[in-house]
C-alpha cells in the first residue's frame, strides 16, 4: 500500500503493509537512524518519534495512522553541523553513554519543551518516566533538558520543528 | 580448552592457541613478536629455551612491534591501532588522547581504528576496567617512542643534537626553524621495529591533553542520527534475519511444519538446524511476521532443569564442588562479640536497551561479520569453529551497540547472523534480537551466596574474619563454539564445556571477596559447576555481592563496637589512597553521626576494585517510606582514584552511570524463573530504575594521581554502591538487609507494617 509521509518536513511516498510499525519505515525506507528499536512493545521509549507535537512510540503505531501527520525524529532537530538547541545541550552536557535511548530522550523532551520551554525538574522526570535509560546517564538527560529550555529561552522564540530546504 | 575464570580481559589464556599476526589495513601481513617467541618455544627439544623476551608496557606486550599500534603516511596522516572497543565508556576519546599527548599532535590529528580481525592487534575482551591500563598504556608508550624515534631520525638528517629539537603540528622543528614532517621522516619503515621497555613519556607537568576534559568523539553522531550502532548498518541487497529461540532453557525442537512460513510475503527462506530455528525476510517486518508464525507451528520439549527460584540459597549451597582457599591470613581468635550473616544475590541481567544485533555476509568462502562483541579475535575463533572454517576464512569486526556491561547477548546474535549467512550465501543477513530473546538468552550475573563470620574486640577492632561464598564462574568465555547459542542448539551440538576453578589474582566470583582492611581472614570460594541458568560476566563480576556482604558486615561491626561506620573502616585502613577516597567522601557528603531526618538514612560503602585497580568510596542518603517499603536514594557523593586521569569527564560519567546502574540492581532486580523458563522476559517482568526514582543529584570527585598508572574506572562503583543503600536502609529503620535486592515488598516485610 502507497502511504504518503510527512517526516521532518519533507514528503515521503513509501509502498509498505500498513499494519509496518512507522519505526521499521522510519528505519529501513527512509534510512533515517534516530529513532531505535527496543523492545518493539511500547515499554523503554527507545523509538520515540514526534507526531504533531506529541510523543509517540513508533515501534507500536502503525505506518497507516500516519499518513498526513507531521513525524519529527531526531535529525530534525539540527544536524551534526549545525545542532539544534536540544543536540547543542546534549552535547554540551556530555549526556550520553552508550547513546541508544538518547534519541528517544531528545524526541520525548521536544515534545515538552515545544509545550513550556522552562519545566520543572519533575515535570522533566514526569515527562520521562516511559523512557529507560541503562547506562545511568539520567542525572546528564536531565541537565541537558534543562539546558536546552535556557538555550531555547535565549534563542528568543519557541523551537520549532527544522524545515527541509 | 576449558573455561579458566582467570582475568577474563586477558589474551594470556589464548596463547598457543590463536596467536597470529597482525594483519593489517594495508594487506600486508606483518607478523608479531609474540608469535615468533610462541614457535620458538614449541622448537625441538635439543635447542635451548629461548631467552624470554623483556616485558613491553600494557599490551605492548602482546602485539610488539610500534607499527602494530601507530602508522604514519607520507602526508603525516596518523592513525592509531587499538584491540579495545567503544561500548559507552568513552574509550575512543581517552585513548585519542593519550596517543595526541605523547605525538605531540591534536586530538584531531588522530584516526583511531577500533577492533578489527583483519587491521588491529589481538586485545582479547574489553572487560574488567582494563582498557587504559592495556591499550591506553600501550598507545602511549609506543606514541612516545615514536616521538624519540622521529626526533632521532630528524637529528641525523639534520646533523644537530636531538636535544635542539622538539616534536610540533605533525613535524620535528629545531630551534633555527629548521622543519622535516612526520611523514616525511618515516618514509622507509622507520616504525617497523619492536618497542622497547622503556619510553621517554612527557612528565605530568607539561601534559596539554591529558587531564583535559575533552568532550567525547563519539556524541555528536549519536545526538543526531548519523549511523553510530551496528543496528545502523546497512549493506546492499541486505536481508533481514530473526531467530526462534526455544521457550525453555533445555527446550529441543521435535517438529515444525515451515510450509506457511515459507509462503509468506517476502519470506526467502526457514533455516531449521536441529533446534536452531531462523527465517529470513527481504523487509524486516516480514520476518518479524513470519518469526511469529514459526513460532507457532514450532513443537518443543521441555524439561524442568532449573532449580526452585525461591530456593536458590538451599540450592547454592547444596551443590558439591571444589572448595578454594582464596586468603588466610592468621588464624583469628574471633575475641569478643561475633557477628554471622548470610548474604544472597540472585541471578540479574545486563538489560541493554538495544537489543543485540549481527551483521554477517558470506562471499566466495570468506565470511565478514560485524558485530558489537566485547571481543573480536574470540569471536572470530569461536565461529571459525562453529561452521567448520578457518580462523582466516573469517573477519569480525567491531561496531558498537547499545550499553554493554559484560557478556551479553553480541556474540550470539553474531552467530546467529554468522549460521544464516553461511546458509543464504552473497547477501548481506541482518540479524536483530527481539526483546524477548535478550531478557531470556543473554548469559545473567550469576546468583551468590555468603557466609560471615567475624569478631570485633573490646578494643574496637576486628579479631577474626572467616568469609565462604558460594557462586559459579562469572565468566564463560572464550569458550569456542560451545559459548555459543547457535552452537549449542544446532543438529551437531557443541555441548556446553564444564568450568575449570581457578582462583586467581583479580578474582572472579571471588573478586574483592578478600578485604583491603587489615586483620586475620579466611576467605573460601565454594565452587558451584553446576549452571542451570546460563551464567558469564557482568559488569564487576563477584565484586557486587562481595562487596555489598563484606561492607554491610563492616557496618554491624562498627555498630557493635559503638563506632561510626566512617572512623570505623579508617581503623582497619592502613593504604594512604584507600584512606583518602573514604575521607574525600565523607567530607564531601557532610558526613555525620548525627541523628538523621525521620524515614532517612546515610549509608558508606568503600572497596579497591579487584583489591589492585581503582579506589572508590560512597555516601548515600535514602528515604524510606515506611507505609510501602519504597525505598529511594536522595543523593550520592563518591570519590575515586583510578590513577592518572585522562579524560576526567569520562571518569565521572562513567561513576555516575555506575552509581545509577547499582541502585537499579540493588533496588530492583532479579531474573524470574519457574522450573523449565524464565519468566522475565521484558521491562514489565524485569523492572529497571525509572527516572521517577533517580537521586536529586550524585556527585563524584575525582582523586587525580598524575604519573602514577592508569586504573580504570567502569566497575569500581558496582559493590561500594550496594553496601552504601542497604547501610543507609539500616540507619533508616534499624533493620539490616542481607538478601539482594531489597524489594518494597522485602522492606515492608523487614520493618514489620
Amino acid at each position: 500500500m502507497a502511504i504518503s509521509l510527512n517526516v521532518n518536513g519533507e514528503t515521503h511516498e513509501v509502498d509498505v503493509d500498513p499494519a509496518t510499525p512507522l519505526l521499521y519505515v522510519l528505519r529501513n525506507d527512509l534510512q533515517l537512524n534516530g529513532a531505535k528499536f527496543g523492545c518493539g512493545l511500547g515499554q523503554c521509549g527507545a523509538c520515540t518519534v514526534v507526531v504533531d507535537g506529541e510523543a509517540v512510540l513508533s515501534c507500536v503505531t502503525p505506518v497507516s495512522l500516519m499518513e498526513g501527520r507531521e513525524i519529527t525524529t531526531v535529525e530534525g532537530l539540527g544536524t551534526i553541523e549545525e545542532p539544534g538547541p536540544l543536540q547543542a545541550a546534549f552535547i554540551e552536557q556530555q549526556a550520553a553513554q552508550c547513546g541508544y535511548c538518547i534519541p528517544g530522550m531528545m524526541m520525548t523532551a521536544h515534545a515538552l519543551l515545544r509545550k513550556n520551554a522552562q519545566p520543572s525538574d519533575q515535570e522533566i522526570r514526569d515527562a520521562l518516566m516511559t523512557n529507560l535509560c541503562r547506562c545511568g546517564t539520567h542525572m546528564r538527560i536531565l541537565a541537558a533538558i534543562r539546558r536546552a529550555g535556557e538555550l531555547m529561552q535565549q534563542a528568543g522564540a519557541p523551537q520549532t520543528d527544522r524545515r527541509a530546504g | 580448552m576449558t573455561i579458566v575464570p582467570q582475568d577474563e580481559f586477558s589474551t594470556d589464556r589464548r596463547k598457543g592457541i590463536s596467536r597470529r599476526g597482525v594483519l593489517m589495513g594495508t594487506g600486508a601481513l606483518v607478523v608479531s613478536f609474540s608469535l615468533a617467541r610462541h614457535a620458538l618455544a614449541q622448537q625441538a627439544t635439543p635447542a635451548p629455551a629461548a631467552p624470554e623476551p623483556p616485558k613491553l608496557p600494557g599490551s605492548l606486550d602482546d602485539a610488539r612491534r610500534l607499527d602494530a599500534w601507530i602508522r604514519i603516511d607520507a602526508n603525516s596522516d596518523i592513525t592509531v591501532f587499538t584491540g579495545k572497543i567503544e561500548l559507552g565508556q568513552g574509550i575512543r576519546t581517552a585513548l585519542i588522547q593519550v596517543a595526541a599527548e605523547e605525538l605531540e599532535v591534536e586530538p584531531g590529528d588522530i584516526n583511531l581504528i577500533t577492533a578489527d580481525t583483519g587491521r588491529t592487534p589481538d586485545e582479547g575482551f574489553t572487560a574488567g576496567s582494563q582498557s587504559m591500563q592495556n591499550s591506553g598504556t600501550a598507545i602511549r608508550n609506543a606514541a612516545a617512542q615514536v616521538r624519540e624515534i622521529l626526533i632521532t631520525e630528524a637529528s641525523r638528517r639534520l646533523n644537530v643534537p636531538r636535544e635542539s629539537l622538539r616534536a610540533e603540528g605533525k613535524a620535528i622543528v629545531g630551534q633555527n626553524g629548521q622543519t622535516i614532517g612526520y611523514g616525511e621522516l618515516v618514509s622507509d619503515q622507520l616504525l617497523a621495529v619492536e618497542a622497547q621497555p622503556q619510553s621517554l613519556l612527557k612528565s605530568p607537568d607539561s601534559l596539554r591533553i591529558i587531564g583535559q576534559s575533552l568532550p567525547r568523539v563519539d556524541i555528536p553522531a549519536k545526538v543526531t542520527g548519523g549511523a553510530a550502532y551496528v543496528q545502523d548498518l546497512r549493506l546492499e541487497g541486505m536481508v533481514h534475519a530473526r531467530v526462534v529461540r526455544p521457550p525453555a532453557q533445555a527446550a529441543q525442537l521435535q517438529d515444525v511444519d515451515t510450509t506457511s512460513v515459507e509462503q509468506m510475503p517476502g519470506v526467502i527462506t526457514v533455516i531449521r538446524d536441529g533446534s536452531f530455528l531462523a527465517v529470513v525476510a527481504e523487509q524486516e517486518f516480514q520476518a518479524v511476521n513470519a518469526m511469529r508464525v514459526l513460532q507457532q507451528a514450532a513443537r518443543w520439549s521441555e524439561d524442568a532443569v532449573l532449580p526452585n527460584q525461591n530456593e536458590l540459597p538451599a540450592f547454592l549451597e547444596s551443590t558439591k564442588g571444589d572448595i578454594g582457599t582464596v586468603a588466610e591470613d592468621g588464624a583469628g581468635d574471633f575475641s569478643g562479640q561475633v557477628f554471622e550473616a548470610t548474604f544472597t544475590r540472585p541471578y540479574q541481567m545486563h538489560a541493554s536497551i538495544g537489543p543485540s544485533c549481527g551483521v554477517a555476509l558470506m562471499e566466495n568462502g570468506q565470511l565478514t561479520v560485524w558485530s558489537h562483541t566485547q571481543g573480536v579475535y574470540p569471536d572470530q575463533e569461536a565461529i571459525a569453529e562453529m561452521l567448520g572454517m578457518n580462523v582466516e576464512q573469517v573477519r569480525v569486526i567491531h561496531m558498537e551497540g547499545s550499553g554493554c556491561y559484560g557478556h551479553n547477548g553480541a556474540d550470539d546474535a553474531a552467530a546467529d547472523a554468522a549460521m544464516i549467512a553461511a546458509a543464504v550465501p552473497g547477501r548481506p543477513i541482518r540479524l536483530q534480537w527481539m526483546r524477548e530473546d535478550e531478557h531470556g538468552w543473554e548469559p545473567y550475573g550469576p546468583a551468590m551466596l555468603i557466609k560471615v563470620r567475624a569478631g570485633v574486640g573490646q578494643d574496637g577492632r576486628i579479631t577474626g574474619w572467616n568469609y565462604d561464598l558460594w557462586s559459579n564462574v562469572h565468566s564463560t568465555r572464550p569458550g569456542g563454539a560451545p559459548s555459543l547459542l547457535a552452537a549449542r542448539h544446532r543438529a551437531q551440538a557443541f555441548p556446553v564445556r564444564p568450568p575449570n576453578f581457578n582462583i586467581s589474582q583479580s578474582g572472579n566470583g571471588d573478586r574483592n571477596a578478600v578485604p583491603l582492611y587489615v586483620f586475620p581472614r579466611r576467605v573460601l570460594w565454594h565452587f558451584v559447576s553446576e549452571m542451570p541458568l546460563r551464567v558469564s560476566a557482568l559488569r564487576a563480576l563477584g565484586a557486587y555481592a562481595n562487596v555489598f556482604a563484606l561492607e554491610s558486615t563492616m557496618d554491624e561491626l562498627a555498630i557493635i563496637a559503638g563506632a561510626d561506620p566512617v572512623e570505623f573502616r579508617l581503623r582497619h585502613l592502613e593504604d594512604e589512597r584507600a584512606r583518602a577516597v573514604v575521607e574525600k567522601a565523607a567530607q564531601e557528603f557532610g558526613w555525620s553521626t548525627d541523628a538523621p531526618a525521620n524515614g532517612r538514612g546515610r549509608g558508606f560503602g568503600f572497596a579497591r576494585y579487584k583489591n589492585l585497580a581503582a579506589f572508590l568510596a560512597v555516601a548515600l542518603e535514602v528515604e524510606v517510606e515506611r507505609e510501602t517499603g519504597r525505598v529511594r536514594v536522595v543523593r550520592a557523593v563518591s570519590a575515586i582514584d583510578s590513577g592518572e586521569a585522562v579524560n576526567p569527564d569520562g571518569i565521572r560519567n562513567q561513576t555516575e552511570g555506575g552509581i545509577i546502574q547499582s541502585i537499579s540492581w540493588t533496588l530492583y532486580e532479579q531474573v524470574t524463573f519457574d522450573n523449565t523458563r524464565v519468566t522475565s522476559t521484558d521491562w514489565s517482568s524485569y523492572p529497571i530504575l525509572r527516572f521517577s526514582s533517580v537521586p536529586e543529584s550524585v556527585d563524584v570527585h575525582i582523586i587525580n594521581r598524575p604519573g602514577q598508572p592508569f586504573l580504570g574506572t567502569g566497575e569500581a562503583a558496582q559493590g561500594p554502591v550496594a553496601a552504601a543503600l542497604a547501610n543507609a536502609v539500616r540507619n533508616a529503620t534499624g533493620v539490616r538487609f542481607y538478601d539482594l535486592p531489597l524489594t518494597r515488598e522485602r522492606v515492608k516485610q523487614g520493618i514489620g507494617i
